[in-house]
């Protein structure tokens, strides 16, 4: 397969294209509606749940049936994640995305495709986003040393 | 009420196909803060991560012509923009994943790891967003 790489960036490009459908459809692009549902006051807006209940079962049957296979269509391996540790990273690092999302309604893939649609806040967020990722870097660094 | 549920069911249908594809395509798990920052840092497959973010962005566009409401932005002000996208970024690479990778894409394969991370971020965002609800202007 001497052109996988590009096919493989066709398929994911399909996939983003898609996820950012599915995301402004389910209202997760919209803050203010993300903000109701973590909002538990007598407007809870509860809506937001079922875009998990939409997507999962979808996906937990694709995937029971793909890794039937020994391989994806396009590569030679699986390539999803096998750790197993609930480490102190794992919880410490979600809650802290759990503050940031709790304050401004924006998790990474509605982020960028706000920004897609131009919105100048999402623009400012996913800048931040960056800058936070780097931070990281920069903060593992300091310590494994 | 019976509408909003309907585009979230679909919406989210939509969401579990696009991650489908990736999966069975490709073999990998749709994370899309694992992606911007492997996009950011890694070395290599810096196409299809590229390309992906693309099509995310291109998909907004499309979306923002069709129904620009879709994108409706509250007066948060930018500090707090600022830092909660400062805390997302941290917070997803340290936690190895968000709302995508942990809460669809792990909970669909039943993967107690990611259930940990979702119920963590959850708890945290609603203890933030009422917080600030009740004690917020302080």
């Amino acid at each position: 397969m001497k052109y996988k790489k590009y096919l493989q960036a066709v398929a994911s490009f399909v996939v983003g294209f898609t996820f950012a459908l599915g995301l402004s459809i389910s209202g997760m692009t919209q803050p203010s509606k993300v903000l109701g549902f973590l909002t538990w006051d007598e407007n809870w807006d509860p809506t937001l749940i079922f875009v998990m209940l939409g997507a999962i079962p979808v996906h937990a049957i694709t995937y029971y049936l793909a890794r039937k296979r020994k391989s994806p269509l396009l590569d030679s391996e699986w390539h999803v994640p096998t750790t197993t540790k609930i480490s102190k990273e794992l919880v410490i690092g979600s809650a802290l995305f759990g503050v940031g999302w709790g304050l401004a309604g924006y998790c990474p893939g509605p982020a960028l495709t706000s920004v897609g649609s131009g919105s100048l806040q999402a623009v400012y967020f996913v800048g931040a986003m960056i800058a936070g990722m780097f931070a990281h870097q920069l903060f593992k660094k300091s310590f494994s040393k | 009420m019976t509408e909003t549920i309907a585009y979230a069911l679909g919406g989210g249908a939509l969401i579990g196909l696009a991650v489908s594809i990736m999966l069975v395509f490709n073999g990998r798990v749709t994370g899309i803060s694992g992606i911007t920052n492997s996009f950011l840092t890694a070395q290599e497959g810096r196409l299809w991560r590229g390309v992906f973010i693309i099509g995310l962005w291109l998909g907004g566009f499309v979306m923002a012509m069709i129904n620009p409401t879709f994108f409706a932005v509250p007066d948060t002000p930018l500090p707090s923009v600022l830092i909660a996208g400062f805390l997302v970024g941290f917070g997803t690479v340290m936690g190895s994943g968000c709302t995508s990778g942990h809460g669809i894409c792990g909970l669909s394969r039943l993967s107690l790891r990611s259930l940990v991370a979702t119920v963590t971020f959850m708890l945290a965002g609603i203890l933030v967003a009422t917080g600030l609800k009740y004690f917020g202007g302080v």
